[in-house]
């Protein structure tokens, strides 16, 4: 497979979350012509980069579905995955509790279940053996899984993107897919608002969006019922409180895993999610009952949650098959189109997605190899590396850091010990993402106690200084999230 | 390791007073370590006036406050740090610095915290709602319209009557913007009252108490809030809420003082002020290093920072003289009607000034010194204001009456 034509590709990938990105990635170990498409200014802001960062280990899905297949290899297979990648990823181990004995049956048929999906090392622990590894938490036994794990999802998210733009695949963002026609050559032609897209393979992970997607290709028996997730996000003061994630005894008819507590790899806790159906796809926000119902259910557990910790909510959208009255989970949908040949959906990729990504991904690619006998990218180089972070190490590196570049000695973001390196780093990401969320992911700057109280207005003289900024420049999130509404009494911006 | 008699950590109102009394106290050998590029912290953004009114009797901008303080400091030759940031301070107060020249330690014999404090975000308070851009902290705001003249929006709404709020209502109706409303949560206002007048009032710009904002919308840029009232017990009352269109929301509901540092070497808080636990002068829990300005409690007017970082000196001075500190240990407990009481303990009974704030405002009430059943001080107000800091000395004789007890409680009576 090869092409000349700019706008032509092999193939076409819908959507840059994790599953879109790691798609991406796989085919970029073989000679293939790859672009992703994407709505968003960024990789990432849909469900990837809003939900509890979790690495499960594949004990809530039932045995024989997809979901358990790809959970279960995707943890197995995360370590050596993220060390290319270079992502953090801490098995933090995961406890499932019971409040109260009628739950522990609901832990023995965990245990039961993940068994059967090949998970190791499940324990059921009593309530002394709680105490002794989680001292703050009310229970009265627990599922033990030390194989669960954490992760930054939007670090994942955007690695995986910035090794595969590395390999050859390109990344248009701010490019949303209005229309599809499929000629009788077999080509697939995509219109987008500024460019028109020529495919000879089309790959449509757009998540919530996978119907609709599916629909401009005429597929129309996919339906997405959107389903909200709240959270909290509590300041690290608050991570000495647990070390494991902590879960509650799953509600099957709801179809989410419960409001849990999760620790992040960066020393943050979340409380969520919230699971609620919508009529939007795109409503990320919180409401006051559910912070409010969070906040109260994160207290059975934990009593010494208060509000004190509180610094940021957010929300995520799961991309649910099942409708409202009926709940629950429906299986991963990842086939190829008898209707429309070469075009690939995946549909209703809800948790565990990102721990699934990987394997399918590879499930993707061996769908086309299989009919195209791909062949290998001699270039490919799996190996990425993340932005260096000054506060992590240790006083003599920080020391050898300022010596070999004195821009590690400015520190930018005080809540997360964020220098002038690391936003610039940031900002000169591959992608070309410049949206000043897009700058906080990637340093964590503006993610701490203060929200950026500190250190926004001096990312925005690094972008001015940069690139010479003008006040319409400044974006929050994408096109249109205008930080700013002009200069001061048409004076010149000091910057 | 660099050896230094005093460093100040932060350069603002408080650590430029602090650093200027040490010199006038005779210590030589003082460093301010100072975060930003410029010495002045926030005064160098606030360009409005009436500060200086109590020290200089008379109405001076930031800029001009700290410029007094910051020519004290050229002239005596105190060394600064600029762009330096202390990340890791221990309680044998070792300090460790980094900018651009490189990491580096210094050993203190002594620390004055003058960090400040930050402002209370979005999160903090879990306004619901979309988060896009457009939703601002005041202070934010207020750096970007006075030091980089940007501005921040045009229809605007305030959530939280705090004095930056408020100074910033009148700044964006100054450069044009409309400032559709300020609401407040409580019954009366946070700020000061000559705010209210000359920043509101003047402006026509309507004050809605018992309101807060229960929704934000927009995906991109903020479109609407969603105004309510809330009852007594601070429960929404839903039937009232009303939509307000706007681009802007402004957040002025409180500040907080700035402590990761002091907690990074073992200083005790104080859960009431955000603040570190103190005596009279100032000194923490770890013996050494002391603690003025924000970073101790919030304070109303930068006129009070300036006077604690002058008085705190005092045990700087002591705490470097061969003297034995008497150990009092006499505690102060805020009672009803009060927020808190600085400073928490007393160790010399002399002169001492006692700082605190109200919980409500009110109409002639009394605050009484009481040890045991004795009532060591009283003091009559026409009003109080939570706005206001209250400061009242007690005097050594005063302060000799207290009894084995060793409890000195302060309350607020009709």
């Amino acid at each position: 497979m090869s092409r000349n034509t700019d706008n032509h590709f092999d193939v076409i990938i819908i959507g840059a979350g994790v599953v879109g990105c790691s798609i991406a990635r796989e085919l970029s170990r073989f000679k293939v012509r790859v672009a992703v498409l994407e709505k968003e200014s960024d990789v990432g802001w849909g469900s990837s980069c809003r939900n509890s960062g979790v690495i499960h280990a594949g004990f809530n899905n039932q045995p024989g579905t997809l979901m358990a297949k790809y959970c279960v290899e995707g943890n197995q297979s995360f370590h050596s995955l993220v060390e290319e990648l270079d992502v953090p990823f801490q098995k933090t181990g995961k406890l499932v509790v019971a409040k109260n004995n009628r739950e522990i049956a609901g832990l023995k048929k965990l245990k039961k279940q993940g068994e059967c999906n090949g998970v190791k090392n499940l324990d059921i622990i009593d309530e002394q053996e709680i105490k002794k590894l989680e001292p703050n938490i009310k229970g009265v036994a627990a599922l033990l899984s030390p194989e669960t794990g954490i992760t930054s999802p939007y670090l994942y998210t955007i690695a995986l993107a910035e090794n595969a733009l590395k390999n050859g695949v390109q990344f248009y963002l701010d490019t949303e897919v209005e229309n599809i026609e499929k000629k009788s050559s077999g080509d697939f032609v995509l219109k987008t608002q500024n460019k028109q897209f020529i495919a000879d393979y089309l790959i449509n992970s757009a998540g919530v969006y996978c119907d609709e997607i599916a629909k401009m290709a005429d597929i129309d028996h996919y339906r997405i019922y959107p389903c909200r997730g709240e959270y909290y996000v509590l300041d690290k003061n608050a991570s000495s409180l647990i070390s494991h994630l902590i879960y509650p005894v799953p509600n099957i008819e709801e179809g989410g895993l419960g409001i849990h507590l999760t620790p992040t790899v960066d020393g943050n806790v979340l409380i969520g999610p919230s699971n609620e159906y919508l009529n939007k796809k795109n409503d990320y926000a919180v409401t006051t009952e559910i912070v409010q119902k969070l906040f109260q259910e994160a207290q059975e557990y934990l009593p010494g949650i208060s509000s004190k910790y509180f610094i940021r909510n957010y929300a995520g959208i799961r991309a649910k098959q099942t409708p409202p009255l009926q709940g629950g989970y429906r299986d991963y949908v990842i086939e190829k189109s008898e209707k429309v040949p070469n075009m690939i959906n995946l549909i209703g990729i809800e948790s565990p997605g990102l721990t699934a990504a990987y394997p399918i991904a590879k499930q993707v690619v061996t769908m086309i190899d299989k009919k195209e006998k791909l062949s290998p990218n001699p270039d490919f180089n799996p190996s990425r590396k993340s932005i260096l972070r000054f506060e992590e190490q240790d006083e003599k590196t920080k020391r050898k850091l300022v010596e070999q570049d004195s821009d590690y000695g400015e520190v930018i973001c005080r809540c997360e010990q964020v220098t002038k390196k690391e936003i610039l780093q940031a900002i000169d990401n591959p992608l070309g993402a410049r949206s000043l969320i897009s700058i906080k992911y990637r340093s964590r700057a503006m993610m701490g106690r203060c929200q950026g109280g500190y250190c926004q207005t001096r990312i925005m003289e690094l972008l001015k200084e940069k690139y010479n900024y003008r006040w319409n420049d400044f974006l929050l999130r994408g096109s249109e999230s205008y930080m700013l509404t002009g200069n001061r009494s048409n004076g010149e911006p000091a910057l | 390791m660099n050896n230094k008699d005093v460093v100040i950590i932060g350069g603002g109102a408080a650590g430029l007073a602090a650093a200027v009394a040490c010199r006038e106290r005779g210590i030589e050998d003082i460093l301010i370590i100072e975060r930003e590029s410029a010495l002045g912290g926030i005064l160098k953004q606030c360009i409005h006036d009436g500060f200086g009114l109590i020290k200089f009797q008379h109405s001076y901008t930031g800029p001009e406050y700290a410029q007094k303080y910051i020519d004290q400091v050229e002239e005596r030759n105190i060394e600064y740090l600029l762009d330096s940031m202390v990340i890791d301070i221990t309680s044998q107060k070792v300090l460790t610095v980094v900018n651009k020249s490189g990491l580096k330690k210094y050993k203190a014999k002594s620390i004055i915290l003058a960090m400040g404090c930050r402002e209370r975000t979005r999160g903090a308070i879990g306004i619901p709602g979309t988060r896009p851009a457009g939703i601002y902290t005041a202070g934010v705001a207020q750096n970007l319209i006075n030091i980089h003249n940007y501005m921040i929006g045009k229809e605007v709404v305030i959530l939280g009557s705090g004095d930056i709020g408020l100074i910033m209502a009148r700044r964006l109706m100054l450069e044009g913007a409309t400032v559709k409303m300020v609401l407040e949560l409580l019954p009366y206002g946070s700020g000061l009252p000559r705010n209210f007048n000359q920043c509101l009032s003047d402006y026509d710009i309507p004050l809605h108490l018992n309101h807060t904002v229960v929704d934000i919308k927009g995906n991109k840029r903020v479109e609407a809030i969603t105004m309510a009232k809330v009852d007594p017990h601070g429960k929404v009352t839903l039937s009232t809420c009303q939509e307000v269109p706007c681009d802007t929301l402004l957040l002025s509901v409180g500040l907080i003082p700035e402590n990761e540092l002091s907690k990074m070497a073992g200083i005790q808080m104080d859960p009431l002020t955000g603040g570190a636990l103190v005596d009279e002068y100032g000194q923490t829990t770890v013996k050494g290093i002391f603690a003025c300005g924000n970073v101790l409690q919030v304070h109303d007017i930068v006129d009070n920072v300036s006077l604690e970082a002058e008085h705190i000196v005092n045990g700087v001075e002591r705490y470097f003289s061969s003297l034995v500190i008497p150990e009092n240990n006499i505690k102060i407990e805020p009672g009803e009607g009060l927020r808190y009481v600085l400073p928490q303990h007393i160790q010399y009974l002399d002169d001492t000034v006692f700082s605190f704030r109200v919980k409500k405002p009110g109409n002639k009430k009394q605050i009484i010194f009481r040890n045991d059943h004795r009532i060591i001080k009283k003091k009559s107000f026409i009003r109080v204001n939570p706005a206001e800091m209250i400061r009242i000395k007690l005097t050594s004789s005063e302060l000799s009456d207290i009894s084995d007890s060793k409890l000195l409680k302060v309350e607020l009576n009709e």
